[in-house]
């Protein structure tokens, strides 16, 4: 097997790049698992924009709340780990990029929305979740995980 | 290098391959310690601040109501606003309002209304007679009352209630157990008592009376009749109210100086300025009976009939319809009772103009904007009331003391005072920050404590959390009347009883008579008169 021709300066910043998103995932999945009362619904609720529909139906369904609330916890966790130690890091990374996807669809950064959930910073159309999903796709496009990561086990058997 | 690796042997690792395929994993080691870290301090410091403050940490239980037993049996006399939602909290919705709910449950999946009302416990109580001196109303009181399958349209209906022409007729019947009394307040005093004589048991909807001599009355009446009285303050079922309750007893916010209460409102509909019916004409209404207490009688007037609440002849004004809620929500957590003296203010300020938007008539007599002080002397608190009909301001409810301040409404959140004497401790070392509330408490959270976050925070005042899952919002109007209901077969005291209402009754006349009579009012409490 070959190593991926990133000089190392190249290699170890998108790696420690690649841990950090993957730190910041697990974090919030950690933390959502040891609160007991956490849901999303609150989160789903505050949904503004086109999609607001959706989420709001989401919420308002006992059952689909659940398996959400679900979805999210491990979801989280399981990428963020996945990133972290470059274990399917491919898999991670676009599982990453479609729950990204999922909270910028339901926050947008749009025109005349307002959130009750409070926000650190000012953003219009382009906000933390869209950069941080951006940012993944070029995790994704750059596989350091044959360098760096489990995979690297994977692959070389391959 | 890699080429060289291969060459050396492929399927076997060198130490140089290994280091780099698990070079991250330590990261989550300092994950787990630095989650460890943040966990442990966040303990300490709720559990010492838990073990300091001794707040219970249990939920109250929700005991549902007993409906068990024969059937009691109810006169409904007013069937307004006010008197639509107690029958449909009491179980019983008009079918075209009940369609209203099932279309726009049909229409959009998370409106829960309908679901809710079906879901709302029977009381085994049937609705044998009604009254009301609009034509149109009492016709729909009768649909509603046979509605006992909360059906919409087209559905079974059960039997037909009696309409009675006058309360008095509904009061003598047989098959009458118990009245709802949702009429203007002219006529609380009147009714009460005579229902307390024909001992029917009454759930009468606040301001307790018209006027001070009124309360005494009707505390007599009550009291010597022995029925089941409750006010409708439906707050005495809310929750956080409680925990407010207990926080006081544990002396969270030590000694209490300042109350601050409020309301506010802005649309026509706030202001009391309500729909004229198309069909209201002296043929349809019984104007006579309706201005039968008052000592000056009025032509017929549409406006006055629905927008009563606008005049003293018939109403309490913001004294009695709106600061008796803030003041029953104090009193069920203080007990603090009548108050030594009142002084009051206030004036029409925003709808004085005869005509805005659609309204179009006399101007009100009763003020728009309103400010009450009661004080308490004996305990060492002044309670501050204060509306607006024109502003939507909402600023809740605060009570303060020397070691810290609450703030409350549905949820509840404390605050050290950064001066306390109390915590001052506390505050030194760091485990009290004043700008972080030292108690939260948010109804259906399993937990309360202080490190609930901002977030829920925003979305529990907002009442976006914990009210669609598990699915079932209780109205806080219908665990009011259940209450009462219980009370009845069982022959108890409910929450809001007379004495409770003769307190808030007395409150209020003395801040009526107070802005009214641009004086300060006093109350004797040995000899229970003004003075």
């Amino acid at each position: 097997m070959k190593d991926t021709d990133f000089s190392k300066w190249q290699l170890w910043s998108l790696v420690i790049l690649r841990v950090a998103i993957g730190w910041h995932f697990l974090y919030e999945g950690i933390i959502k698992i040891m609160n007991p009362n956490w849901s999303s619904i609150g989160y789903l609720m505050d949904s503004r924009g086109l999609f607001a529909g959706v989420f709001h139906s989401i919420a308002g369904n006992p059952a689909l709340l659940n398996i959400m609330d679900f979805v999210n916890m491990w979801g989280l966790i399981l990428i963020g780990a996945g990133l972290i130690v470059g274990l399917f890091t491919r898999i991670a990374s676009i599982a990453g990029m479609i729950l990204l996807a999922f909270y910028y669809l339901s926050h947008p950064a749009i025109i005349g929305v307002n959130y009750a959930m409070p926000t650190e910073g000012s953003y219009l159309w382009v906000n933390k979740n869209l950069i941080e999903l951006l940012t993944l796709w070029v995790i994704l496009l750059f596989p350091t995980w044959k360098t760096i990561g489990i995979d690297r086990f994977l692959f070389k058997k391959k | 290098m890699n080429d060289k690796e291969k060459n050396t042997g492929s399927s076997k690792m060198n130490r140089r391959d290994v280091l780099k395929g698990l070079a991250t994993v330590p990261v989550l080691g300092a994950m787990a310690y630095g989650t460890w870290r943040k966990t442990r301090q966040d303990h300490i410091r709720s559990h010492k601040l838990a073990k300091e403050l001794n707040m219970s940490s249990d939920e109250k239980e929700y005991t549902p109501f007993k409906h068990d037993g024969d059937a009691i049996r109810i006169g409904l006399i007013g069937y307004g606003i006010r008197g639509t939602q107690l029958m449909k909290a009491a179980g019983f919705a008009h079918p075209e309002a009940v369609q209203n709910l099932k279309d726009q449950a049909a229409e959009n999946s998370q409106d829960k209304r309908y679901a809710d009302f079906l879901e709302q416990d029977d009381l085994n109580i049937q609705v044998t007679g009604v009254c009301d001196l609009f034509d149109v109303h009492a016709q729909k009181a009768i649909e509603a009352a046979a509605n006992i399958g909360r059906e919409g349209k087209d559905g079974q209906m059960g039997p037909v209630p009696k309409r009675y022409r006058t309360y008095q007729e509904l009061l003598a019947a047989d098959d009458i157990d118990a009245v709802i009394i949702a009429t203007p307040d002219h006529w609380h005093a009147r009714m009460t008592i005579d229902a307390a004589l024909a001992g029917k048991h009454v759930y009468a909807e606040k301001g307790f009376t018209l006027t001070m001599d009124e309360n005494y009355a009707v505390r007599d009446a009550v009291k010597q009749s022995g029925i089941v009285y409750q006010l409708g303050h439906q707050g005495r079922q809310t929750e956080s109210y409680i925990k407010a309750k207990e926080a006081i007893e544990k002396q969270l916010i030590g000694k209490i100086n300042l109350i601050e209460v409020c309301t506010n409102r802005n649309s026509a509909n706030g202001a009391w300025v309500y729909d004229i019916h198309p069909d209201a004409n002296p043929n349809t209404v019984d104007w006579e009976q309706f201005e039968a207490p008052c000592e000056v009688k009025h032509p017929w007037s549409p406006e006055r009939f629905f927008r009563w609440r606008c005049w003293w002849d018939y109403g309490t004004g913001l004294s009695g319809d709106l600061l008796t809620h803030e003041f029953d929500a104090i009193n069920q957590i203080l007990g603090m009772g009548i108050p030594t003296s009142a002084s009051a203010s206030g004036g029409v300020y925003f709808w004085k103009d005869k005509k805005r938007g659609d309204y179009v008539n006399e101007i009100r007599e009763v003020p728009d904007v309103w400010n009450t002080v009661l004080e308490y002397p004996d305990l060492d608190f002044s309670l501050l009331y204060s509306a607006s009909l024109a502003s939507n301001n909402n600023r809740g409810k605060t009570i303060m003391g020397h070691d810290g301040y609450m703030e409350f409404g549905n949820t509840l959140t404390i605050y050290a005072d950064r001066q306390s004497t109390r915590y001052e401790e506390q505050i030194k070392s760091g485990l009290i920050d004043p700008e972080l509330p030292i108690y939260t408490y948010i109804p259906g959270r399993k937990n309360a404590d202080a490190v609930a976050t901002a977030t829920e925070q925003y979305f529990a005042a907002r009442g976006l959390l914990y009210t669609y899952r598990g699915g079932r919002r209780v109205d806080t109007t219908h665990l009011h009347i259940a209450e009462w209901i219980q009370c009845i077969r069982e022959n108890k005291q409910p929450s809001c009883n007379i004495d409770q209402a003769f307190e808030e009754g007395v409150a209020a006349s003395m801040g009526i008579m107070a802005q009214r009579e641009n004086r300060t009012i006093f109350w004797d409490k040995d000899k229970e008169q003004v003075v």
